[in-house]
């Protein structure tokens, strides 16, 4: 009966918007929204990550039309794309190093947030959901990992399934359940490729709810404290949207130097041998964005007590806003609980290296006390130091403590102070 | 669900008291549980579809001719998509077997426990720990394991010349599949 008020001029728009006002929500969450005037480039990596599911989900779809999820046609089927289609060989290296600068956008897109404690009250549920998406976004990998049955994919395929075994009693039904047989075979290779086709349409639904709970608190900042006025804000349209166009073609011309000259850079050449379910390749590494958790896995020397550590070290991400007891989001005036950050950041470096290489000797005690580290950081450290640690003054507001050195109200970039580029 | 409460509409009759309100809840209540039972009976075919299929399971056992393998020798056989690992041990081997003590064992067990002959050891070829295949590690090997038997390249799991789990991180021995001799040279796995 009553149509939607539109306020735009266009016939078309308006009688489109006044029925269905999708125009106006974008206007809005898109072009008025306001968002802190001080935040820096590390903000942008949330949009570079939207930006690399949507260039994975394009060339997938591409994919898929020449791809076949059989075993006996799968590693000829994606040799087929790379000799014969017609850019099948830009397709497959762009969807493959794609998934590797995903993973890294969302590893410093993660970071941006425990830094400046972008999970804290009122942010839980953007949180909540970013880990679920990081969840999602592994399991994508995973499966996707798989399709090209090679050697390194099989062989991945075993091992990670195999982690389900360690459960007493349901381990080996579910393991049989999700293989579809009693080995990796055709059904694992096929629901694979099911799965993996789906998970991003997933993945793509819970981001439209990330993006939606944010839009309800609205973004944090390097100085953690909340917007006060319209002094303390920009509109989304055009600071923002600039800033992360320009953070794009920054992180493409990345991306292009790993697409065009090292495409296998981030792979592994026994991925080219096609899978033999009767030979193990001697060295089994995963993919360089899940040594981490890898190294975790095998630093417990029992085999339950590994699995359930490495699903703890992911989980544990999702009660973090209650157990970080800071009152103060921003690590900028929390000098000592600042070096812990950076002293995990370089925990989670060194287990990466553990993972890639041999358990043997130093990697065995270094991937134990960097799983020591990780925990800590997490249960001991963050619950501890909110409480002891006295945050330094902070500043009455986004625009007093920006405007402060002189600069004009005009030039607002431009008088960022050099500790919130960090 | 229950424990909602439920403000009285604008078609609700004069007198719709307490009593109402309950057999109201009821109804809620009873349509949940026949809902929830309705899903749960057809979810189980989509979860079962994933299950092995009838063709899958019908591979059910294979019949391997074993007369070739001489003594310290192994061959690798495909039974389900797994490697079966068929050796035939030397009389070392046997013996090197059977003189394990229990407590030496992280999964104790005796050898005779795992063989029908002394002679064949047919065992599944997956390390118990995430499922790799473990490499013969017998004679003429570089021997990389301690044990004579197999040496598991992904972890560095090690088993003795029965099979049986010495050292590494795999929980169990590796598994014995159900076999049968037919005749003397030729056995029939599964």
């Amino acid at each position: 009966m009553a149509l939607y008020p539109s306020k735009f001029k266009n016939p078309l728009i308006n009688w489109i918007d006044s029925r269905l006002p999708i125009v106006t929500l974008m206007h809005h969450e898109y072009i008025e929204f306001q968002m802190p005037r001080n935040i820096n480039y590390l903000w942008a990596f949330g949009a570079i990550g939207m930006l690399l599911l949507m260039l994975m989900i394009g060339t997938g779809i591409m994919l898929a039309m020449q791809y076949t999820p059989n075993t006996g046609l799968a590693f000829a089927s994606v040799e087929h794309i790379m000799r014969d289609v017609n850019f099948g060989w830009l397709l497959r290296y762009m969807h493959a190093n794609a998934g590797a600068f995903f993973f890294l956008a969302i590893y410093v897109h993660i970071f941006r947030g425990l830094y400046y404690g972008s999970y804290q009250k009122p942010r839980e549920m953007i949180w909540i959901l970013g880990v679920l998406l990081y969840l999602l976004m592994m399991a994508t990998g995973f499966l996707g990992y798989v399709l090209p049955w090679g050697q390194m994919s099989f062989w991945a395929a075993t091992v990670i399934t195999n982690l389900f075994s360690a459960f007493p009693v349901v381990g080996d039904p579910i393991v049989t359940w999700l293989w579809g047989g009693f080995s990796v075979d055709n059904p694992t290779l096929n629901r694979f490729f099911a799965l993996h086709y789906l998970l991003p349409f997933v993945l793509l639904g819970v981001v439209i709810l990330h993006v939606a709970a944010l839009h309800i608190t609205g973004s944090n900042n390097p100085l953690g404290i909340d917007i006060k006025g319209p002094q303390d804000s920009v509109p989304f349209h055009p600071y923002v949207t600039i800033k992360d166009i320009f953070a794009f073609c920054v992180y493409l011309i990345l991306f292009s130097v790993f697409l065009f000259f090292m495409p296998n850079y981030m792979g592994h050449p026994d991925n080219y041998i096609p899978a033999n379910p009767l030979v193990t390749p001697a060295h089994i590494v995963p993919e360089w964005y899940f040594l981490p958790w890898y190294a975790i896995l095998r630093a417990i020397p029992d085999k339950l007590g590994g699995t359930l550590a490495m699903f703890a070290a992911v989980l544990v991400l999702f009660v973090l806003p209650w157990l970080d007891t800071s009152k103060v989001k921003s690590m900028v005036f929390k000098p000592l609980t600042r070096f812990c950050f950076w002293l995990f950041v370089a925990d989670c470096i060194i287990l990466g290296f553990c993972g890639a290489n041999n358990p043997e000797g130093i990697w065995v005690i270094a991937s134990r006390l960097g799983t020591l580290y990780y925990f800590g950081y997490f249960l001991v450290l963050l619950p501890l130091l909110g409480k002891i640690e006295q945050p330094k003054p902070l500043p009455a507001s986004i625009s007093e403590s920006i405007l402060k050195g002189g600069g004009s109200v005009h030039a607002h970039g431009a008088t960022a102070q050099p500790m919130e580029k960090a | 669900m229950s424990t909602i409460a439920h403000p009285s509409g604008a078609g609700t009759a004069p007198g719709d008291g307490g009593g109402d309100a309950s057999r109201r809840n009821f109804l809620y209540l009873a349509t949940t549980a026949v809902g929830a039972a309705g899903v749960g009976a057809l979810a189980w075919p989509f979860i079962d579809s994933m299950n092995p299929a009838a063709d899958t399971l019908a591979l059910a056992s294979i019949e391997v001719d074993i007369a070739s393998v001489k003594p310290g020798e192994q061959i690798v056989v495909t039974w389900q998509g797994k490697p079966v690992f068929i050796r035939h041990r030397t009389p070392d081997e046997i013996k090197a077997a059977e003189s394990v003590k229990p407590e030496e064992m992280k999964d104790p067990q005796p050898d005779s426990a795992r063989v029908q002959k002394p002679e064949w050891l047919i065992l599944i070829g997956i390390c118990t720990h995430l499922g790799c295949v473990p490499n013969f590690d017998g004679q003429n090997s570089s021997h990389l394991g301690q044990f004579n038997g197999w040496f598991c390249p992904c972890h560095g799991s090690q088993y003795d010349t029965s099979g049986r789990i010495r050292k590494g991180p795999a929980p169990k021995n590796l598994g014995v599949p159900k076999y049968a001799f037919l005749k003397d040279t030729v056995v029939k796995i599964g």
